[in-house]
């Protein structure tokens, strides 16, 4: 099995995102961003295609959006800067020429369209699979929102999942839709705490 | 199975095994549904020595996790020093000195064998034969002196460094690694004489157990699990890391799926540790055993990266995530008896009893590796 075919057959489910990475760099060959309703069906591929199923974790990005808003706004800032400066340039030019030509565009800086409402953070699930026969590493991930983290379980496909995605919900609360049982598996029975939670604290 | 499987009244019983009972080595209890002597349903328990090594990862340097590190497989110790120090070393960028990586698979393996010899001892114990233990025991305790010798400490190691190791070996390692090989390559026709070719021993584990080739993967079982099932996987061969590429081993692997396929892949696996350290210390190269000049605050840029080894159970991944700065933004830690034992439930079911512990027993369990 190439690279190229799990490729084709990962891209067939229309994932966000998916690219080749450098394994030396990196330690995997294959990221896959996909939505949270799409999990399964990329479990389904790799489960067709034999790869077997490393682990299950998750990834707090809490402040991450704050953080991608400030930069955003210095950029915007910045940028707008950059404009003053160069429109004032131009005038003073203008004095003596014909217009010069118009100031670069501010880069177009994703500034987020949210109004004034709170930024929800994501919360990042990550699967890995990997092959037997060949070094093939994938990592499949999803994002979704820290308050209403649900994924559908991939644990009917891959029962090893099972355990898995217990510890994720001990460890980040993520539900699993449709997991058999989510009682703690590390954590105390009556747990109701998520500690790997970067909000955590003890 | 016997008649007995099937009761006529359909009678069940719950049993608990453990946390604290001989056979689960260590606090692992397992929630038992039996029918009789046969086990309907198995539900290891797991988490009660749950340390939470993965938020205390996030709490300390890069540097300050290294002894974690060794606490987590307390008997293959060194082999998830070497899965964490390779892991920052990718992200890093950071280069392992040629001596270093030479010292690393030489203590690496002794420990491995340690490992196995300890589990063999144990297993053997499991079934009701005591004496073997004694003698895995006697062997163990010459490879815990040789590493003590250069580590400083007889189990928890915490020896490997970002870039190289903490000490530089001696010829008096040198020689009592080869004295030991020796010692070993020559008791080993004897355990095979006492206990492989037993008979107790082999009615007790041929045939039984059977973990198939697609539960093992279903389940991403690794190791001496899936090597017992007919799986060629091994990361040393498979995805060679450190300097293992330079060497000539086989990676046993058995096609029965038994738990006697599981004890001879490990059997096996010692001879081929020994044929490794051989030739690493023939081609021992001089120079520097630790990288000169590596930074002491380690920063991996901004980014998530995957790396994983071969412990003497299976594959130990690390995926860590870094923020750029000096502590890690996350750490997942994927042990390998984690996955190993999570088939246990399906594997054991209608098994009788006897059977099933002899199944747990070839998994090779490591309860602070399973917790974390």
């Amino acid at each position: 099995m190439k690279l190229a075919a799990i490729k084709q057959a990962l891209a067939a489910i229309s994932p966000l995102a998916i690219e080749q990475t450098e394994y030396a760099g990196k330690g995997f060959v294959l990221d896959v961003k996909v939505a949270a309703d799409q999990v399964v069906e990329a479990a389904i591929v790799l489960d067709k295609e034999d790869f077997f199923i490393e682990a299950v974790t998750g990834v707090d990005w809490l402040g991450e959006k704050e953080a991608l808003k400030k930069e955003a706004e210095k950029q915007a800032a910045a940028a707008a800067a950059a404009k003053a400066k160069a429109a004032a340039e131009a005038a003073e030019a203008a004095g003596e020429e014909a217009p010069a030509a118009p100031a670069p565009a501010p880069a177009p800086a994703s500034v987020p369209s949210e109004d004034v409402a709170p930024l929800i953070d994501d919360l990042e699930v990550v699967y890995d699979f990997n092959r037997y026969d060949q070094l093939c590493r994938v990592v499949i991930r999803t994002r979704v929102p820290r308050d209403n983290p649900e994924v559908p379980t991939i644990s009917k496909v891959y029962p090893g999942a099972n355990w898995h995605e217990r510890e994720t919900h001990d460890f980040f609360g993520i539900k699993f839709i449709g997991h058999p049982d989510l009682s703690p598996l590390l954590l105390p029975e009556d747990a109701d705490y998520h500690p790997l939670l970067k909000d955590f604290t003890v | 199975m016997s008649a007995f499987a099937q009761s006529q009244t359909n009678e069940t019983f719950v049993l608990n095994l453990g946390p604290q009972h001989p056979a689960t080595h260590g606090v692992l209890r397992v929630k038992l549904v039996m029918d009789g002597e046969y086990v309907v349903e198995a539900e290891p328990v797991l988490g009660y020595i749950h340390r939470m090594h993965e938020k205390m990862g996030e709490n300390r340097t890069w540097a300050q996790f290294l002894p974690n590190t060794g606490r987590m497989d307390y008997l293959h110790a060194l082999a998830f020093n070497h899965g964490y120090v390779t892991a920052v070393e990718r992200a890093a960028g950071i280069e392992v000195a040629e001596r270093a990586e030479y010292i690393r698979v030489i203590t690496n393996e002794l420990n491995r064998i340690s490992s196995h010899l300890l589990w063999f001892g144990a297993f053997v114990l499991d079934l009701g034969g005591f004496s073997p233990l004694l003698y895995a025991f006697d062997d163990r305790e010459h490879i815990l002196d040789l590493l003590e010798s250069v580590t400083g400490s007889r189990l928890t190691y915490c020896y490997y460094r970002f870039g190289g190791v903490y000490n530089d070996i001696d010829d008096g390692f040198l020689a009592g690694t080869t004295a030991f090989i020796k010692r070993l390559r020559d008791r080993m026709p004897m355990y095979h004489n006492l206990v492989t070719k037993n008979i107790i021993m082999m009615k007790r584990l041929e045939g039984i157990g059977p973990v198939s080739a697609e539960m093992c993967r279903k389940y991403g079982a690794t190791g001496p699990v899936a090597r017992g099932s007919g799986i060629d996987f091994d990361l040393r061969k498979h995805e060679p890391y450190s300097v293992y590429s330079e060497f000539d081993f086989e990676v046993p692997v058995y096609t029965e799926c038994d738990s006697m396929a599981r004890y001879m892949v490990r059997m096996d696996e010692i001879e081929q540790s020994m044929r490794i350290i051989e030739q690493a210390v023939a081609k021992l190269p001089d120079g520097p055993f630790m990288t000169p000049k590596v930074s002491k605050i380690v920063k991996p840029p901004k980014g998530d990266y995957y790396n994983a080894v071969e412990t003497a159970r299976g594959s130990f991944g690390i995926r860590l995530v870094s923020d750029g700065t000096n502590t890690p933004y996350r750490l997942k830690l994927r042990s390998p008896t984690f996955s190993n034992l999570s088939l246990f439930g399906e594997a054991s079911r209608g098994m009788l009893l006897p059977d099933a512990l002899a199944l747990m027993g070839s998994l090779d369990l490591v309860i602070p590796e399973i917790d974390r």
